[in-house]
C-alpha cells in the first residue's frame, strides 16, 4: 500500500504543478492550451543543461541534488521565456488565443527534436549518468531514502525525489499567492471582468503577462519533472500527452487550486495502478490486461464529470483579448 | 453597388495575410538554418541557403523521384483533409474538436476489422470496400458524439472529454488489436495490422498510381483524394446554402441567440461533433483501405499526428472547407520538403515542423493584419 501511495505521489507532482500553471494563465484571461508544447520545451531545456553541466563542472557531478535544482530553475525560465510567444501574440496583437496556443505545441517538439538531432543524431537525448569523484554513479536518485520510518511518513521522507518538496511547496505558496494577495486578487479580476478591473486603475495587459509567465514557469519546470522522475530522463520531443491532461484536470478541478490538487491525486491514483497493477495478486488474477488499468483513470473523469456536471466554471473573460474600446 | 475593386475585397485581404503568415514562416525557418551554420562549424552558410531551397522544393527537390513523391504526398494529404475538414467543421459550430485523433483510431480499428474479417473468396472486394469505409465513418461518428453529448446535455467543456476519449481509444484499439490473427507476423511486423491488400481490399487508383511513379516503383496515390476534394465541396455547400449549415454556424457565433431563436441547439452540438467524427474517421479508413498501409496497433502511448495535424490544417484554412484542400497539401509539401532536406544535408526533416509551427503562429495575426490594411485604407 505504502508502495502505491509513494507511486501516486510520483505521478500526481508534475500533474499538479501543470494544472497550476493552467490556473494561472485562464484565470489571468489568458486560454493556455500550450502546456503540453511549454512542458516539452522546459524538459528540453532542462535536460540540455543537465547533461552539459555533468559532463564539464565536476562540482555538479558531486552535489548532485544541486544540480536538479539547478535544472528545475533552468526548465522553469526556459517555459517562462517560452510563454512569452504566447502572451505576446495573445496581448499584443490579440491573436487568438487557441491559435497562439496550438503553434507552440507544434513548435516545442520541432525545436527541441531539430536540436537534438543536429546534436547527437538521435531523436532522443538521455541526460545520462554521471561518474563522481568518487567513482560513484549517479542518476537523479532519491533525495532521501529512509527505509525506518512509520508508513504514514515514509509515504513522503523514503524514496523521495527533491522535486516532490518543491513542488508541493510552490504549490501551496502560489496557491495562497493567488487567493491572499493583491496581486493575486488582481489576476483574477482580468480573467473575470477586465473591463471592470481597469476601471479601478489595473493595468490589464501587466496581469495577463504575470499570469501567463507564471503559468509558462510551471508548465516549463512540470516538463523537466516530468522526465527526471517518470520517464527516465529522456528528452524526446513529447511528454506523453501530460500537458494535456493536466489541462483537463484543471478543467476538472474548476479552475482552483483544491480542485486540482484532488484532480490530480485522482488521476495520479489510478494511473499509478496501471504500472504497478501486475504486482499484486488481486488484480494479477483478475486476468484483465494493462490496456483496461490504462483506460481506468480517463473513463474515471468522464463519469465524475457526468454526475458533477453543471458545477463548472470558466474564468469569464478568457480567451477574449481586453480591447479597451469595449468598456 | 459599386463594384468593389480587386485590394479591397476582403478575400484578397485574407489571402493576402495568410500569404504573409507562410512568408514569416520560412523566413523564421531559414533563419534557424543560417544561425546553426554560424554557430557550428560543420555548416557552411550555403548550406543552409540550399537547405531552405530544398524544404520549399518539396518533392521537386528530389528530381528524378519528382513524380513518385507526388503521388505519395497527395496520398498521404487525404486523411490530412479529413482531419483538417472535421476539426473546421467542429470550429464553425463553435467547438474546438481537439478528439480527432480518437476519431482517427476508431475508424482506422473499424475498417481494418471488416476489411479483414469478411474473406474476399465469398464476398466482392467492392461490396467489403464499401462496408469498412462506412463502418469506419459510423465508429468515428459516435465516438465523436460522446464529447457532443456531454457538451450539450451536460454542458461539460468539450475539450476535456475529447482529451479523454483519445487516450481511451488508443487503449481500445491496442485491447483490440492485441493477440489477434489481424497482426502482421507474416511480414514479421508484429507492431502494425495486415495490409488489406491480402484480402484483395484495394482502393482504385485509375491508373494514377502508374503515372506518379518512379520508374518502376508506383506511389500509393489513389482515387481517395477525389473522394477528399467531393466531400470537401459538399460541405461546403452544406454550410454556406443549407438550412442545417446556418443553424450550425448560427450555434458557433451565439449559442443562446441560436436557442433563443428557435433552433434546437443540443441537438445542432451532438450532430456537428458527429459529423466532425464521422470526417476524421473516414480519412483514417481511407488511409488503410488504400491497401498497402501499415497501420500501427500498438498505439497506447502515441495518438496519430494525422488527428492533432487537423487542428493545423483548419486553422490555415481559416476553417473554410475548400481552404481545407490546399493547406492540407501545402503541409504535406513542406512536410516532403523536410524529408529531402534530411536526405541530402545534415539537417535534419524537423526543420519543416519549425516552419509550419510558425507559420500556424503567424496565422494568429492574420486578423491583425487584415485590420490593419481596412484602417489603412480608411486613412487614405
Amino acid at each position: 500500500m505504502i508502495f502505491i501511495l509513494q507511486k501516486t505521489l510520483i505521478f500526481t507532482i508534475p500533474l499538479l504543478i501543470v494544472a497550476l500553471a493552467g490556473m494561472f494563465a485562464e484565470r489571468s484571461g489568458i486560454i493556455n492550451i500550450a502546456l503540453d508544447g511549454i512542458m516539452i520545451f522546459g524538459a528540453f531545456i532542462g535536460a540540455v543543461v543537465a547533461f552539459n553541466l555533468r559532463k564539464n563542472v565536476p562540482f555538479f557531478v558531486d552535489h548532485n541534488q544541486l544540480l536538479f535544482i539547478v535544472c528545475m530553475l533552468a526548465a522553469a525560465l526556459a517555459g517562462a521565456l517560452f510563454s512569452l510567444l504566447l502572451s505576446y501574440s495573445a496581448i499584443k496583437f490579440r491573436a487568438n488565443q487557441t491559435i497562439g496556443g496550438t503553434a507552440l505545441n507544434l513548435l516545442a517538439p520541432a525545436i527541441a527534436l531539430f536540436l537534438i538531432k543536429v546534436f547527437t543524431s538521435k531523436d532522443q537525448m538521455e541526460m545520462g549518468m554521471a561518474v563522481d569523484s568518487a567513482g560513484g554513479r549517479h542518476d537523479f536518485s532519491f533525495v532521501i531514502a529512509n527505509n525506518n520510518l512509520p508508513d504514514i511518513l515514509k509515504i513522503f521522507f523514503d524514496k523521495t525525489y527533491i522535486s516532490t518538496f518543491v513542488c508541493i511547496i510552490l504549490f501551496i505558496v502560489l496557491s495562497i499567492f493567488m487567493y491572499k494577495t493583491k496581486t493575486g486578487l488582481r489576476i483574477r479580476a482580468c480573467g473575470e471582468n477586465p473591463q471592470a478591473a481597469d476601471s479601478v486603475g489595473i493595468n490589464v495587459h501587466k496581469m495577463r503577462y504575470l499570469g501567463t509567465t507564471i503559468s509558462g514557469a510551471l508548465a516549463g519546470l512540470g516538463g523537466y519533472v516530468y522526465i527526471a522522475t517518470v520517464a527516465n530522463g529522456t528528452a524526446s520531443g513529447a511528454v506523453a500527452g501530460m500537458g494535456f491532461l493536466a489541462l483537463a484536470i484543471m478543467i476538472f478541478g474548476n479552475w482552483n487550486p483544491t480542485g486540482i490538487a484532488l484532480g490530480s491525486l485522482m488521476f495520479g491514483f489510478l494511473k499509478c495502478l496501471s504500472v504497478v497493477y501486475s504486482q499484486f495478486a488481486f488484480t494479477k488474477n483478475l486476468g484483465l490486461p494493462m490496456y483496461f488499468y490504462n483506460i481506468i483513470p480517463y473513463l474515471a473523469v468522464l463519469i465524475v464529470l457526468a454526475f458533477s456536471a453543471g458545477k463548472s466554471r470558466a474564468p469569464k473573460a478568457e480567451g477574449i483579448p481586453y480591447d479597451k474600446g469595449q468598456r | 453597388m459599386e463594384k468593389k475593386k480587386f485590394l479591397e475585397k476582403e478575400s484578397t485581404r485574407q489571402i493576402i495575410a495568410s500569404l504573409l503568415c507562410i512568408l514569416g514562416g520560412l523566413v523564421v525557418g531559414f533563419l534557424v538554418l543560417a544561425i546553426l551554420a554560424v554557430f557550428n562549424k560543420n555548416i557552411t552558410f550555403g548550406e543552409a541557403v540550399k537547405g531552405i531551397l530544398i524544404v520549399l522544393g518539396g518533392p521537386f527537390s528530389s528530381g528524378k523521384n519528382a513524380m513518385f513523391q507526388l503521388g505519395n504526398m497527395i496520398f498521404n494529404a487525404t486523411p490530412l483533409i479529413f482531419t483538417g475538414l472535421s476539426v473546421a467543421i467542429a470550429f464553425k459550430t463553435g467547438l474546438f474538436n481537439i478528439g480527432a485523433p480518437g476519431q482517427y483510431l476508431m475508424g482506422a480499428m473499424t475498417s481494418l476489422l471488416v476489411a479483414l474479417s469478411i474473406p474476399s473468396a465469398s464476398v466482392p472486394p467492392a461490396i467489403i470496400w464499401i462496408l469498412a469505409l462506412l463502418a469506419g465513418t459510423l465508429a468515428g461518428a459516435l465516438w465523436g458524439a460522446i464529447p457532443g453529448f456531454f457538451k450539450a446535455v451536460l454542458n461539460v467543456n468539450e475539450v476535456i472529454i475529447c482529451i479523454m476519449t483519445n487516450w481511451i481509444a488508443a487503449n481500445v484499439v491496442s485491447w483490440v488489436f492485441n493477440g489477434s490473427k489481424f497482426i502482421n507476423y507474416a511480414e514479421t511486423k508484429i507492431n502494425f495490422i495486415v495490409k488489406t491488400e491480402t484480402n484483395n481490399i484495394v482502393t482504385p487508383t485509375l491508373g494514377l498510381d502508374s503515372l506518379f511513379s518512379g520508374g518502376s516503383v508506383k506511389s500509393y496515390i489513389d482515387i481517395s483524394i477525389f473522394i477528399a476534394i467531393l466531400v470537401a465541396i459538399a460541405l461546403n455547400i452544406m454550410m454556406n446554402k443549407t438550412v442545417f449549415g446556418y443553424e450550425l454556424k448560427a450555434c458557433g457565433f451565439n449559442k443562446n441567440a441560436s436557442k433563443y431563436a428557435g433552433m434546437n441547439e443540443r441537438r445542432n452540438i451532438i450532430l456537428a461533433m458527429a459529423i466532425a467524427g464521422g470526417l476524421a474517421a473516414a480519412g483514417a479508413a481511407l488511409w488503410c483501405l488504400n491497401g498497402h498501409q501499415d497501420f500501427k496497433w500498438d498505439t497506447y502511448q502515441t495518438l496519430p499526428a494525422d488527428g492533432f495535424n487537423g487542428i493545423v490544417v483548419a486553422l490555415l484554412a481559416a476553417n473554410n472547407p475548400i481552404g481545407v484542400i490546399f493547406s492540407a497539401l501545402f503541409l504535406r509539401f513542406i512536410n516532403v520538403g523536410g524529408s529531402n532536406l534530411a536526405a541530402n544535408t545534415s539537417f535534419n526533416e524537423y526543420v519543416s515542423q519549425l516552419i509550419i509551427a510558425m507559420i500556424v503562429y503567424f496565422s494568429g495575426f492574420a486578423q491583425y493584419i487584415t485590420l490593419l490594411m481596412r484602417t489603412r485604407k480608411k486613412k487614405e
